[in-house]
């Protein structure tokens, strides 16, 4: 067979070599994230890194954050999601007009905000599961059905203010238990903590690759890559903890994307997902069920829609009939600059998280830079092009 | 009589095959000439070549058409010179008129604009030829099958058809449209358009054709005049089959025991067209430890049926009953027919076989999830170990168990989705045609597995279009045409012209 020199010659290459040219797109993602913010730090001299651009930086990206890891997983499964930035502006709009004009507690306001939007995911999800009508048209209906719903609560009008409590999800930050004078010690230490459990963890997990063959990683890129993350962690907590501290959407944001890598990674139900993203008919012949699970991936994007709405609303402290406005193409952009395939099957939660902060720091950087808004758009949609671009050719390559 | 065609000597090499062997093949002017012979046979690379799919220089060996030779870089070449082929899937586009589908790419037009009224004109005239009775205006995908096949022949009469080739063309047709379609290949012959008809229906033979050429194995064994002498359909037959079986299989002892697997009454429809029954009332069973082949031509419902076992993949309005050691199973969806212990192996496996983006890691266990999990959390050491067991078990050659599955050869293709059904854990397994595309040296190796399996005390059903293939690994073999089994023998009394000629007789007469 003619694969077979092929094969040959890639086990003769250096293994270092060989381990990155295959996981290329992960780490190229990262070291692009770490080469803008390296570029944005001296051309912003010095601002962006600042505790308190941080803090904002962190504030204003949350909600693309927290939909584009259930965007993830809908691209992943071979769909699209153009009604998020809609369904967000609803929801906002809905727990304003429960919280402002209805008076209802935050609380079970923000339940039935959750259960609204993760209703409207799957009012989308069934048509689309079941029906099999292409996802790009139901969601684009969905994104003109929401836009509309929202004016009609509103009225038209701006609703707010919101309780303070509500507004603390978005705006708040963690108590500090130790009172540090001009440090948030419990946030520099949740830090150290988080950072010393991910390098136990990926010690544990290598240790026992050891024991059952021989790991895939390169010890040195092993190394390198934990002192790295640890590092980054500690160094950029510790900067947030010189202002004030970590924000409570933070702590969200953290906890979703290890939740949701888990679940892609780690559970029969991710494995599935990918998949059916890959190969739906041999996904269905291996008695998968491919409907079900496209169902429950757009509930869960409504729910987070919903929830990046809720947390959109907290900060503006007011729902707009503006609100979640084209942030359905961030959102989705910020998946493709992951790494994810628009044919489905291939993406990483993390991926995407490092994504939306690529969009995130070109936004925040390009405007401490004073650089107009027309131009913004233009590098950003280039960016976007050559991320999508350096796939394609990686991957022509690696065939 | 002149002859319009001469093929001579011709031979089409492809990478470790002779598909074409020094083939002749005279076609005299105003006759139609039958083209036959065994799937694989080297019919269609033969009218491929013909047709300039295959350019001049890829092939060896000379094509005379009207006294001169000619070189076809490409089908707009042959199509120009009058030789017009119609393949077996029609390739007419559904939503656009019967009008349109006449002329496309040949327009009726002035400077790019379509004169509408001279293409309507000229439709007209083309539809009377091939006396169909429909608007110039009716969309194809409103027309049945039979009718889309006479619009493809006014198509080719459009383009001053000297030469028409139909392969297969009444394989869907019923027996009206079909005894249609050949009253006009008669009609056509008259008016000086000689054709070439590729069919397994020997009694449509035997009716229309002047002369037969056969072919087997990529050479021209014979050709028959049926002006001059009287064929039987058993000399065809004879001729097309008859080759020996050589050592390509490995030794095996059954050890059959129970009947394990038995299907009763199963009917199946097609999911479009309601009212064609694909699978006819079938009735069969499997004993432990045996291996049972299911012959047939393509089209003769095996895959629909091993489908539509495997949780109602395949068609409508299914009935009958499957029964496993005795009982009544539910394989009414795919994950009930697997927990049932039944797995089908597809005869396509990258579009329904495998994820081929992911590793072979990633591939194994899709069918079992739950093997490699704890509740729902994967277990990834358990993952790498069957994923690595099955690797070294099947011999799967790979960088490792984390090599996509795209880029493996077709035969480590074949042993990793094998490999995901062992994983499974089956009782049953239906393996659709489980050696196409791969070499002899994989093949071997995959037979080797199944006769393990059967060692192993599982039921098998082997479904192939390779008769030799069945012949050689199979302890009994049923028949199936037309969506219905006609016929079943222990493998010691089968051959292939038995079988064939079964085929061919009982599919003349229920066509």
């Amino acid at each position: 067979m003619t694969d077979i020199p092929a094969q040959k010659a890639e086990t003769e290459r250096p293994p270092a070599l060989q381990f990155l040219r295959t996981h290329m797109r992960e780490y190229g993602i990262l070291f692009a994230l770490i080469a803008i913010m390296v570029f944005f730090q001296f051309s912003t001299e010095g601002i962006l890194l600042r505790p308190v651009n941080l803090t904002n930086l962190v504030l204003q990206n949350s909600y693309i954050v927290i939909m584009a890891v259930g965007m993830l997983m809908v691209i992943v499964c071979g769909h699209i999601d153009l009604s998020v930035g809609s369904v967000m502006g609803f929801v906002g709009a809905l727990s304003a007009v429960l919280m402002v004009n209805f008076g209802i507690h935050y609380i079970p306001a923000a339940i039935i905000c959750l259960i609204v939007g993760a209703a409207i995911g799957a009012i989308q999800g069934y048509w689309i599961a079941y029906w099999k009508i292409p996802s790009f048209i139901v969601t684009l209906a969905g994104m003109l059905v929401f836009k509309g719903s929202m004016m009609v609560l509103l009225k038209g009008q701006s609703v707010g203010p919101f309780p303070n409590e509500f507004r603390a999800i978005s705006s708040g930050f963690i108590p500090d238990f130790f009172a540090g004078e001009s440090l948030h010690i419990t946030s520099l230490l949740l830090g150290v903590a988080v950072a010393t459990l991910l390098v136990f963890l990926s010690i544990r997990a290598r240790q026992k690759e050891q024991k059952h063959g021989v790991p895939e990683e390169p010890f040195f890129f092993f190394v390198g890559r934990n002192i790295l993350v640890a590092a980054a962690i500690v160094y950029l907590t510790y900067l947030l903890a010189t202002a004030r501290g970590l924000p409570n959407v933070f702590i969200v944001m953290a906890i979703l994307i290890a939740g949701y890598s888990f679940i892609a990674k780690q559970t029969t139900i991710g494995r599935r997902i990918y998949a059916v993203g890959g190969n739906q008919k041999a996904a269905k012949l291996s008695g998968i069920n491919a409907e079900r699970l496209t169902f429950l991936v757009f509930a869960n994007m409504g729910m987070l829609a919903a929830l990046a709405g809720l947390v959109f609303a907290a900060r503006l402290n007011m729902a707009t009939p503006k609100a979640g406005e084209t942030f359905e193409l961030d959102v989705i952009a910020a998946v493709f600059i992951g790494g994810a395939s628009m044919a489905g099957g291939v993406g990483t939660v993390v991926g995407a998280v490092v994504g939306a902060f690529i969009m995130g720091v070109m936004n925040n950087g390009m405007s401490i830079m004073g650089i107009g808004i027309d131009w913004q758009q233009m590098i950003k949609g280039l960016v976007l092009l050559a991320a999508v671009i350096f796939d394609v050719y990686n991957k022509n390559k690696a065939a | 009589m002149t002859a319009i065609l001469e093929m001579k000597g011709i031979t089409k090499t492809f990478p470790g095959v002779n598909a074409l062997d020094n083939v002749n093949l005279t076609v005299e002017q105003g006759e139609i000439h039958a083209l036959v012979g065994e799937n694989g046979a080297g019919k269609s690379t033969l009218m491929k070549v013909l047709s300039g799919v295959y350019p001049h220089g890829e092939y060896e060996g000379q094509i005379f058409f009207e006294g001169e030779e000619k070189r076809f870089g490409n089908i707009a070449d042959s199509e120009r010179d009058g030789i017009i082929i119609i393949h077996q899937e029609l390739a007419l586009v559904p939503l656009l008129s019967i009008a349109e589908n006449i002329f496309l790419g040949n327009e009726r037009a002035g400077r790019g604009i379509i004169d509408w009224s001279e293409t309507y004109r000229r439709t007209e005239e083309l539809l009377k030829r091939v006396s169909l009775k429909e608007s110039p205006r009716t969309r194809v995908t409103h027309l049945g099958l039979g009718k889309q096949q006479l619009v493809e022949i006014a198509k080719a009469l459009s383009k001053e058809v000297k030469l028409l080739i139909l392969d297969e063309p009444t394989s869907s047709l019923n027996e009206k449209d079909s005894q249609a379609l050949l009253d006009l290949l008669v009609d056509l012959k008259g008016k000086g358009v000689s054709s070439i008809l590729i069919s397994h229906k020997l009694n449509e033979i035997s009716q229309v054709a002047d002369r037969i050429t056969v072919l087997r194995d990529g050479a021209t064994v014979s050709t028959l005049d049926c002006q001059k002498q009287e064929i039987s359909e058993d000399d065809i037959v004879r001729d097309m089959v008859g080759r020996s079986l050589s050592d390509r299989f490995p030794p095996r002892q059954p050890n059959i025991g129970e009947p394990l697997f038995e299907v009763r009454n199963w009917s199946a429809f097609h999911p479009i067209h309601s009212d064609r029954q694909i699978v006819k009332n079938v009735n069969f069973h499997v004993r432990a430890g045996e291996v049972v082949g299911i012959a047939g031509l393509m089209g003769a419902g095996r895959t629909e049926l091993a489908m539509s076992l495997f949780g109602k993949s395949y068609g409508d309005k299914i009935s009958g009953e499957v029964r496993l050691r005795g009982k009544s199973v539910d394989v009414s969806s795919v994950h009930k027919a697997i927990k049932a212990g039944i797995c089908y192996a597809t005869e396509d496996r990258k579009t329904y076989g495998l994820v081929l983006d992911q590793s072979i890691r990633g591939n194994v266990p899709l069918a079992n999830l739950k093997g490699i999990a704890n509740g729902i959390v994967v277990d990834n050491h358990q993952e790498r170990s069957v994923a690595e067991q099955y690797r070294s078990r099947m011999s799967i050659k790979s960088s490792g168990i984390a090599q996509k599955t795209v880029n493996l050869s077709g035969g480590n293709q074949q042993k990793v989705v094998l490999s995901k059904w062992l994983y499974a854990g089956p009782e049953v397994l239906i393996l659709d045609e489980p050696t196409r595309g791969i070499d002899v040296g994989a093949k071997y190796e995959i037979y080797s597995i199944i006769n393990d399996l059967a060692a192993a005390g599982k039921a098998i059903v082997v479904i192939s279009s390779e008769m030799p293939e069945l012949l050689g690994i199979s302890d009994r073999i049923y028949v199936m045409n037309e969506g219905a089994f006609i016929g079943e023998m222990p493998v010691a009394e089968a051959s292939q012209e038995k079988i064939m000629s079964m085929i061919l007789k009982k599919g003349g007469k229920a066509a």
